[in-house]
């Protein structure tokens, strides 16, 4: 039993490895670290400020499974990984799913630190309390499925893909064959430490303060899964994935086509999740203990997500199901994120393949090997498109491609891919929730009427799930309420919702901060131009004036940048 | 930002939760902004500080409801109220009392729950994101309250348990105060049947929808409608507000042949079922109050299934000629996708402690007469138990 520490849920040590010695030290946080950052996300911000060196080649890697990530509540599975990204030069942070966290929790740590870089293709293995490294130099240029089969982990493992070992700032750290740590290009930061794989397993459960309340907790949430239509709806995530929000998004004028360029796409109904079962009859996998289980397995592989059919379809102008799928199965198993790499498709088909003649999945081949017309694309749409002196043709922010969800649609998303802290991503501040799947409640998605406090209530709200561990389904469910509950009959804290919310906004302005020091502020938190000068165009002064709003709701500066009092009201630490 | 606060307060009045001149609503973009002016907006201001949300109502509500919650939060020994219908087991758990305007009591009572009540009866609702569900938090409190007060009335005449107080008078004038409303309702559906096209079954729900908030037989928010017409079925979309559908019903293929229903109600399933399952073409959901309340009396206080008929009660039971049967929202074991597609059929069905489905095959017309008059049935069979 290695969980010497006296508190439950938290382990109460975490593994600092310096990857140059291949040497290793424990880390015991104080209590108000855990009660001030809780786990997951949390932790990654605090501990990326501890460490203060961000140096290219000393930027740390993180791995930290959220605070209730190895119980038994449904979606608490999340491991956050997280680094300075090579494609977004922010913080950046990056929830996967799997079994990774699992394992790393019951083995008795709440998270890795990696440090350094080893000069030859390493692996990690953690076994319970044992840490030990392994040669890695024969996995080079070898496909995830072919990894995983040499490695045979016992647990859990991540690793990294072609596409890491040759550049692509786009590349994603691989689960266990099915998960991904995608956006940000973690998997090249971890290519770059020499660190191949990582290994884990643990053997021990998680204390529990409280069983008996954790199971009626579980009860309570469990019920609210049940009774939502999004997610256990007969055409929900847990029958579709969430593929089923593909007619959705589509009959809303909310799915981006031809890089943005417009909203139709009129072979969307041939390519919806419907044809896809029909084509490619699947199985339902998923984390462990999920009642959703939204990953779909067919002899020709794992099915696309929502906005990777999106993206492989309507964003890149292409009607055929099967190069969906093959661009979809070649992006994992190359460890490709697909919302980048359809997008630097999209962006080389606007800026240079005006009549459409490329190879799709050539095209990607050569992106995963830097070879051939690939090469212009590892460093990603926005790099490209300056290369061309046509920035206007990357459809990002802050570096980010933007996923398959047009801002013109739902105003909502536009605050979100501003504002999130890694870039023209959603997820951080979850429109889709209330603009589009109408949870807790709808809200106008055509105006910007209180959406500078949603915004900013939702981040928070989404940066405590995240260092929870909670997946993000779990917000079309329940929320903070439910959480604490769940989260003090684990720990035998007495968090309310109100506790978790502070964190979660502690969290989130902390990665503010970092971002700061990093060069970011307002100058960044805008959209493409596109969005303000076409058809149906965002009013630039409404969302100027939303963003002003958000940033005094938030408590920054008007220009975007941290207060001394507010940090320090967060509790948080000042610049030095 | 007065639109929104100026439209919640409206739908506070017209759906006769509140007197014109009591809530006191409360939004928050920028800056915190109050419908009017009051001595109370200051302790207000600083719970919605404190509690990081963006909304909230403050109001006396109503009679009856004012003198049922009133009579609730003072006799109560507990400091929390805990209806058992279905509303409350999915959506607000339990309703806290507070004591009085205080911000530390009212603070750390709204971190744990959507709203509360006080000890003189009005009712403050919170919305995390804005006033739309601080109002349904506000309907939905005065709703499950109205639903334990009745239950609990019962079960008092009955023996067997003891309420203090003028009880028998406030249900009487409780009664007396629905009645007035609903026994007058005559308007009807008027909507041409067959639908020719699309537009008709469209303009269809849309007009049922709107009569059932009118006629007071549901909420506004919880309840739901459909059509099939031409193999696809014509839905209200989840958390839609049925007196205001218009582009916010789905129409989604009968064969799932596209998940556009993803956001469709999330009895949806029920929906399809039944389409699948009898020849009907067109449903109505809602929870009437004393359909609710009458699914839920039952003399057999010892049952070992007390406390969780919803899902276990064995017996089979009946409002006359309509069945009463279990069943919880959404997919998975016990949920009514089981009990309410199997049983439906002559006028409807009550699902205990929920609500019920009335559906046919001819339009809206038929059906929403069964929904008014199951609903008017059950009123009486309650007054003829208890008086
Ligand atoms: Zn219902």
């Amino acid at each position: 039993m290695p969980h010497s520490n006296k508190s439950y849920g938290w382990t109460g040590k975490i593994l600092l490895i310096d990857l140059c010695t291949q040497k290793y030290e424990v880390i015991r946080p104080e209590e108000n670290i855990y009660k001030s950052f809780l786990g997951g996300r949390g932790l990654c911000s605090y501990y990326m400020r501890e460490i203060k060196n961000l140096m290219p080649s000393e930027i740390p890697l993180l791995f930290f499974p959220g605070a209730l990530t190895g119980t038994k509540i449904p979606f608490a599975v999340k491991t956050i990984i997280s680094s300075i990204s090579p494609l977004t030069k922010t913080f950046f942070t990056s929830a996967v799913g799997g079994f990774f966290g699992w394992h790393l929790k019951k083995a008795g740590w709440d998270g890795i630190i990696i440090t350094g870089k080893s000069q030859n293709q390493i692996g990690l293995t953690v076994k319970d309390e044992n840490v030990s490294f392994f040669d890695c130099n024969d996995l080079k240029n070898k496909k995830a499925s072919d990894i995983f089969h040499k490695l045979k982990p016992e647990g859990s493992a991540a690793i990294t893909s072609i596409a890491a070992d040759n550049g692509v700032a786009f590349s994603n750290i691989i689960i266990d064959k099915y998960f991904f740590a995608g956006r940000g290009g973690l998997g090249l930061v971890m290519a770059n430490k020499g660190l191949k794989a990582i290994e884990v397993y643990g053997s021990c459960d998680i204390a529990v303060h409280d069983s008996e309340n954790l199971s009626k907790g579980i009860e309570d949430s469990m019920r609210l899964v049940s009774a939502s239509p999004s997610l256990m709806g007969e055409l929900g995530f847990t029958e579709f994935g969430t593929s089923a929000l593909y007619d959705l998004i589509f009959s809303r004028n909310i799915m981006p086509a031809k890089n943005f360029a417009s909203r139709s796409f009129p072979d969307a109904e041939h390519l919806n999740a419907w044809n896809f079962k029909n084509k490619y009859p699947w199985e339902k996998t998923g984390c462990p203990n999920c009642p959703i289980l939204c990953k779909r397995i067919s002899s020709e592989g794992l099915l696309p997500e929502y906005n990777s059919m999106a993206h492989f379809s309507s964003l890149i102008d292409n009607r055929d199901i099967d190069i969906v799928m093959e661009a979809n199965r070649l992006c994992n198993e190359t460890g490709m994120d697909t919302i980048s790499a359809a997008s630097a498709i999209a962006c080389y088909r606007e800026l240079k393949d005006k009549d459409h003649s490329i190879d799709i999945i050539q095209l990607l081949k050569e992106i995963a090997f830097a070879s051939g017309e690939g090469k212009l694309l590892i460093k990603g749409s926005s790099e490209f498109s300056k290369k061309l002196s046509s920035p206007e043709s990357s459809m990002n922010v802050k570096g980010l491609d933007l996923p398959a969800f047009d801002p013109r649609g739902a105003y909502g998303f536009s605050l979100a891919y501003a504002t999130s802290t890694r870039g023209g991503c959603y997820l951080q501040a979850y429109p889709l929730s209330h603009e589009i799947l109408r949870k807790p409640i709808a809200t106008d998605r055509f105006s910007f009427e209180g959406k500078a406090r949603i915004t900013k209530l939702n981040e928070d709200m989404n940066a405590a799930m995240d260092s929870l561990g909670l997946c993000r389904f779990s917000v079309n469910a329940f929320g903070l309420e439910e959480c604490a509950k769940l989260l003090n009959a684990v720990t035998g804290e007495d968090f309310t919702a109100g506790d978790l919310m502070n964190c979660g906004e502690r969290i989130f302005y902390n990665e503010r901060i970092i971002n700061y020091t990093l060069g970011f502020d307002s100058k960044d938190d805008d959209l493409p131009e596109r969005f303000f000068e076409s058809e149906n165009a965002i009013n630039r002064d409404d969302f100027l004036k939303a963003r002003a709003n958000y940033y005094l709701i938030r408590g920054l500066s008007p220009e975007g940048k941290p207060l001394e009092t507010k940090t320090r009201e967060l509790k948080l630490k000042w610049l030095e | 930002m007065a639109g929104v606060k100026e439209k919640y307060l409206q739908k506070l009045i017209s759906q006769r939760l509140c007197n014109s001149t009591d809530p006191l609503v409360g939004f928050l973009d920028a800056d915190l902004q109050w419908n009017r002016e009051s001595d109370k907006t200051e302790i207000l201001s600083q719970v919605v500080n404190s509690l990081g949300v963006s909304a909230i109502i403050y109001s006396i509500p109503r009679e009856p409801y004012k003198s049922m919650i009133k009579y609730l939060a003072s006799y109560e020994e507990k400091d929390f109220l805990k209806p058992e219908d279905t509303e409350t087991r999915t959506f607000l758990h339990d309703i806290p009392i507070a004591q009085n305007l205080n911000v530390g009591e009212l603070t750390q009572k709204l971190k744990k729950r959507k709203g509360l009540v006080l000890k003189d009866g009005s009712v403050i609702a919170q919305g995390a994101i804005g006033v739309e569900q601080a109002f349904v938090t506000f309907s939905s409190i005065c709703f499950s309250l109205f639903v334990k007060f009745m239950c609990d009335f019962y079960y008092h005449r009955k023996n067997l348990m003891k309420m203090e107080g003028e009880v028998e008078e406030i249900a009487k004038k409780a009664i007396k105060c629905y009645e007035d409303h609903l026994l007058p309702f005559d308007k009807m559906p008027q909507s041409p049947y067959p639908f020719e096209k699309e537009d008709d079954a469209i303009a269809a729900i849309i007009e049922a929808g709107s009569l059932t908030v009118e006629s007071g037989l549901v909420d506004s928010f919880f309840g739901n409608i459909s059509c099939l017409f031409e193999n696809t079925i014509y839905i209200s979309q989840t958390g839609s507000s049925l007196d205001e559908l218009e582009g916010y019903i789905d129409p989604c293929p009968i064969d799932n042949s596209k998940t556009n229903a993803i956001t469709a109600s999330s009895e949806f399933s029920t929906h399809r079922a039944i389409y699948l399952k009898k020849k009907f073409n067109a449903i109505l959901h809602g929870h009437p109050k004393f359909s609710v309340i009458y699914s839920m009396l039952c003399d057999k206080i010892n049952c070992p299934n007390r406390g969780k008929c919803h899902i276990s009660c064995s017996d089979r039971r009946f409002m006359k000629d309509v069945p009463i049967v279990t069943g919880e929202v959404g997919r998975g074991k016990n949920t009514l996708l089981q009990t309410v597609p199997e049983y439906i059929s002559g006028r409807g069905v009550i699902v205990f402690g929920h609500g019920v489905f009335t559906a046919g095959g001819s339009g809206f017309y038929e059906i929403f007469r069964n929904l008014l008059e199951i609903e008017k049935e059950a009123l009486w069979a309650y007054k003829d138990l208890v008086f």
